[in-house]
């Protein structure tokens, strides 16, 4: 059972470490899917979005991180 | 050849990379397990391990198979984002100096002194118990190189080419393992993981953008654009983190 919840706990880190990069990132990723489906005609420009919103997001984070330590 | 090389190359490489520091971490634990309580049930755990991993590979593939492809890459794109990013944060953070570096050397030591602290409490489980931990250490490490190789191959015929690209990796460093019986300490763990970091990040970008509906211009040689944006944002990070801290030192 032990195993079964530190693998079930592994999953989940795999993907979420800091809660707030991976809700920044759905919020990207949300906001681009928004953009593409209501402009498919300028899907670069969701994509555009998608890759500097993640780019933004990461700079975003690490230096709030750096700053808490 | 060149060209077939350009389009299997950056997968091969970034599932051989994130492999090898899964598989670094994994023989640490095995290794100490071997230390402490022979290489008996610190096989049979590993073992075990890759049993249950290649039984969740032949379970999942099927499936995945069954998935329309936009949803595949758009589930697998944001996946790829969410573990790449967090690799990217973290070898940022830990290249800066903000938080420490992993070391082999002292997860050994720790693992080795938990294993002899339940010898010391329960003599007669304890075989039981060392083969617990190499069997956890090859699962959850295991689980993280299959995701790798599923999310950088699936739908796009790079199976075969990622796959190798992680065997590879894991057989050399067993084999490294067999021969020194000792952590590999001087492996470069965090710029491994800034190197996959930048390579899953976009992939992950990619995927999730196909999934979305964009074209990107240049197909599959985007993915190498995005890799270099990353890989500048990660620099400069980097930078920019480390001159604070220079100063408050001098």
């Amino acid at each position: 059972m032990n195993v079964l919840i530190a693998v079930l706990r592994e999953l989940i880190g795999l993907f979420v470490d800091d809660g707030s990069l991976a809700l920044m990132i759905l919020a990207v990723v949300m906001l681009a899917g928004i953009l593409a489906t209501l402009t498919p005609d300028l899907n670069l420009v969701a994509g555009a979005l998608l890759l500097f919103g993640c780019l933004g997001v990461l700079l975003a984070n690490v230096a709030r991180a750096a700053r808490r330590w | 050849m060149t060209g077939s090389f350009a389009h299997i190359g950056p997968a091969m490489t970034t599932a051989f990379l994130a492999s090898l520091v899964e598989a670094v971490e994994a023989l640490t634990i095995v290794l100490a397990v071997a230390t402490v309580r022979g290489w008996r049930p610190a096989g049979l755990g590993a073992f075990a391990g890759l049993l249950v991993l290649a039984l969740i590979v032949v379970a999942l593939g099927p499936l995945l198979d069954r998935v329309p492809l936009h949803l595949l890459q758009l589930a697998i794109g944001i996946l790829l984002l969410l573990f790449g990013m967090r690799w990217l944060r973290k070898a940022i953070l830990r290249s800066a100096g903000v938080i420490p570096l992993h070391d082999e050397l002292t997860t050994f030591a720790a693992e080795t002194a938990e294993l002899r602290e339940q010898a010391r409490r329960n003599e007669a489980r304890l075989d039981w118990l060392a083969a617990l931990a190499t069997f956890k250490a090859v699962l959850l490490e295991g689980l993280e190189v299959v995701f790798i190789v599923i999310a950088l191959s699936a739908g796009r015929g790079m199976l075969i080419p990622a796959s190798a690209g992680a065997v590879a990796a894991c057989l050399l460093v067993a084999g490294v393992g067999f021969v020194v019986h000792r952590p590999l300490a001087r492996v470069p763990e965090n710029t491994l993981k800034f190197a996959v970091g930048v390579m899953l990040s976009a992939f992950g970008v990619f995927w999730t953008g196909e999934g979305l509906g964009v074209a990107w211009p240049g197909a599959d040689l985007a993915i190498v654009g995005f890799a270099v944006l990353f890989l500048a944002v990660g620099f400069a990070s980097v930078a920019f983190l480390r001159r604070p801290r220079i100063k408050a030192l001098s």
